[in-house]
């Protein structure tokens, strides 16, 4: 069963990423539980959680928000690799975050990112993903969290 | 801190190398640090790179990411400090809990500043590094 706090810190860990790098807080939309395959945006940045919980929690986005978020942290490179490289940093940082709020009771792997890919979901009793819209500007995109 | 004395309009000046496995990271630290005095003498993607550079450049400065494939950045801060103690590291990492920033000041690291960072944070993190 998925704790509101545990929610909490992975939603902080991504707005504080908006609010910080591109100086404009991002608002959350409200939960919903996922149904069906995973939803993904072309960018998606993931990682994989085990110990206390089992899981996994990924962020994905859209290009056209990723480029906005690009140009302001005034990067000029709008490349695909540099696409995958601030979703594996928006990962980084939910998962810096988590360290810091569960301890080691989590262990959380080194993020990865996708591109189009949809993330691979297990499916165990009790596990059920959360989504969590991220509104940014005119642009959404999704934290997804999956964890027994 | 040791430099090399008489540099740009007489300062001192001090060479600068960035670890991080994102170029974004990269850039943004080379672009946002606006000390005159540091030099940037290269940037590596992970530890092994870092060492690499570290050898050829003589740094007197470096920003050090943690979380990096081949070589992380707990380990990387060893080396660099066995190579020259009296290099000074900042490390620049998302992790943040208290027990890898103990580790990595005990490995020899000087400062650490989370991601994601402002300008104002990463230079003042420098300034303190560099006072």
């Amino acid at each position: 069963m998925l704790y509101e706090q545990e929610l909490k810190t992975f939603v902080e860990g991504t707005t504080n990423f908006f609010e910080v790098a591109a100086q404009q807080a991002a608002t959350i939309g409200s939960p919903y539980l996922m149904e069906g395959s995973p939803a993904v945006h072309e960018y998606t940045g993931i990682i994989n959680i085990s110990g206390k919980r089992e899981g996994v929690v990924y962020f994905t986005a859209p290009k056209a928000m990723l480029t906005v978020l690009l140009m302001k942290m005034q990067e000029n490179d709008f490349s695909h690799e540099t696409m995958k490289d601030l979703v594996g940093e928006v990962a980084n940082t939910i998962s810096g975050n988590a360290r810091r709020d569960f301890g080691r009771d989590f262990v959380i792997s080194v993020p990865s990112v996708l591109s189009g890919e949809k993330p691979e979901l297990a499916h165990k009793p009790g596990q059920r993903a959360f989504i969590i819209p991220i509104n940014w500007r005119s642009h959404s995109a999704k934290l997804v969290v999956s964890l027994t | 801190m040791s430099g090399n004395g008489g540099g740009m309009n007489g300062r001192r000046s001090y060479k600068l190398m960035i670890v991080d496995d994102s170029n974004i990271m990269r850039r943004r630290i080379e672009r946002s640090q606006q000390f005159e005095e540091l030099q940037l003498v290269g940037t590596a993607g992970n530890g092994f790179e870092a060492l690499e550079l570290f050898k050829r450049t003589d740094p007197d400065v470096v920003t050090m990411d943690l979380t990096m494939p081949r070589m992380d950045g707990i380990e990387c801060i060893g080396q660099l400090v066995a190579l020259k103690p009296a290099v000074r590291i900042l490390v620049i990492s998302a992790l943040a809990d208290k027990a890898t920033a103990v580790e990595a000041m005990e490995k020899g690291a000087n400062g650490f500043l989370n991601k994601p960072f402002t300008d104002r944070q990463l230079n003042e993190a420098i300034a303190e590094l560099m006072r």
